[in-house]
């Protein structure tokens, strides 16, 4: 199934975990020390740099680009680091997290909340990655180098529903689904 | 006596950095790939795909396999006979380091203090280095760069001898467990028994790097690691945590002799880029 940015309740609703989704359009990165620098932006009353309402931040620190290439390797980094920020930033309005890995109970039912998503890249496949990113632009914290927040604008990048909005957990799901039919 | 040139040796690891983060060992690519025709789970099937797929573009790209292009350790064996000249050989290899992730387009990754400043040190140094002195003239060095998905779910516990072999057992499964799909499934475990608290991780840690399909010379050991390999499997957890058989690509033990009373046991967890080359100056 192929779905465009921005995402907006509508079409996360339709979503379910297990299901592979192509996605287009404008996402942005982040991870730890933007995530840090952005609650604390919050928490001083600040405006943040980039609006989050029904935008998809991406947990990646990618390798440099080479002369002539977009973006470096860019596989996702696990995402439960970033679990002490996330339901801030869903209560804003941001719509998806695309990452690796279990998230904690906040995050899952604030996803559930506000109509989120938890969207999951393959670990260590940033090669593959790297080839739907069609453009990258570094729109704040310049100065934390492979951890500055860029905005990408993808090409249907592979990714698997990992956790929906009904509570669907795939990394339950998927276990359990091996083990009671193709594990006997 | 043999001379060698702090210069050959920098340029070497420089080499070797990039080589280990854009190319995966040929042992590996093929026990992904017969894990590929095993797998009976379509996402797990796809997902595998996809691992394949990464690692040829990859290697035609000479871009890195995954973006968390690591800490590097550094094992260097190094003969009696052999005299290091043309500078500090602790040098040498931290500038092969520097060269190889600024020249090869890799991420630098390491913070310079743990705690306070957490400052990029923006050449990637410092690696870890060991270094095991032996007899005559050889000078052979192993480049391991290790991303943190994995090492952040690599474990150590000090069983007591009446644990035994169960207890040990649990361990391994638990850390398996709860590493999950945060490690970057597939996996390739490395277990320490034995030693100390500081010898029992280095042990795991060259257990993870052992090439696959080689057993453990004791056959005891060696059914352990055909057993546990097995049982892992069948947790059903999968490539990405997505459910399915592969879970694990390879499942080691190293040993050592360790107090009476104290049996340590180490888990080294690594996702299913397991990265190391090799090279006998």
């Amino acid at each position: 199934m192929k779905i465009q940015t921005p995402l907006t309740k509508e079409k996360i609703k339709n979503l379910k975990a297990g299901q592979t989704i192509y996605l287009s359009g404008t996402i942005y990165t982040g991870r730890d020390s933007a995530h840090k620098r952005l609650k604390e932006l919050y928490d001083q009353g600040l405006d943040l740099p980039i609006d989050l309402e029904d935008q998809v931040i991406y947990y990646v620190g990618p390798t440099p680009s080479k002369p002539g290439e977009v973006f470096g390797s860019g596989g996702p980094t696990t995402s439960g680091r970033m679990d002490a920020y996330a339901p801030l930033f869903i209560s804003l309005g941001m719509r998806a997290m695309i990452g690796k890995g279990y998230r904690n109970e906040e995050v899952k039912k604030a996803i559930q909340e506000h109509t989120g998503v938890y969207l999951g890249a393959i670990g260590g496949a940033g090669a593959i990655i790297s080839s739907c990113v069609k453009s990258a632009t570094v729109v704040a914290f310049e100065d934390l180098g492979p951890e500055a927040i860029r905005c990408l604008e993808i090409e249907d990048m592979p990714l698997v529903v990992l956790f929906d909005s009904d509570g669907n957990d795939q990394y339950e799901f998927g276990k359990n689904d091996y083990l009671n039919n193709k594990g006997k | 006596m043999r001379e060698i040139n702090c210069q050959l040796i920098t340029t070497t690891i420089k080499d070797m950095c990039i080589q280990a983060n854009c190319h995966l060992p040929s042992d590996l690519q093929q026990r992904i790939t017969a894990f590929h025709q095993a797998e009976d789970y379509s996402l797990a099937k796809d997902t595998l795909q996809v691992l394949i797929d990464n690692a040829t573009l990859a290697k035609e790209k000479r871009m890195p396999i995954c973006q968390d292009t690591g800490m590097v350790t550094i094992y260097i064996t190094i003969g009696q006979e052999v005299h290091i000249v043309g500078g500090s050989l602790e040098q040498a290899i931290q500038q092969g380091v520097r060269e190889g992730y600024e020249e090869g387009y890799l991420r630098k990754s390491i913070v310079s203090d743990p705690v306070f400043d957490r400052k990029n040190t923006f050449d990637n140094t410092p690696a870890v280095i060991h270094y095991t002195l032996v007899e005559g003239e050889r000078f052979d060095i192993q480049v391991v760069p290790k991303g943190f998905g994995s090492e952040n779910m690599s474990q150590v516990k000090m069983c007591k001898p009446s644990d035994g072999i169960e207890g040990i057992q649990a361990f391994v499964y638990d850390v398996v467990k709860s590493a999950g799909p945060n490690a970057c499934p597939p996996m390739v475990i490395g277990v320490g028994i034995g030693g100390t608290f500081d010898k029992v991780t280095q042990l795991a840690k060259k257990a993870m790097i052992r090439t696959i399909g080689s057993n453990h010379p004791d056959e005891r050991y060696a059914l352990l690691e055909k057993q546990w390999l097995e049982a892992i499997n069948g947790m059903g957890i999968g490539p990405a945590g997505y459910g399915g058989k592969t879970t694990a690509l390879a499942l080691h033990i190293e040993t050592f002799p360790t107090h009476i009373a104290g049996m340590p046991v180490a888990v080294s967890i690594c996702c299913h880029v397991a990265r190391h080359t090799e090279v006998s100056l």
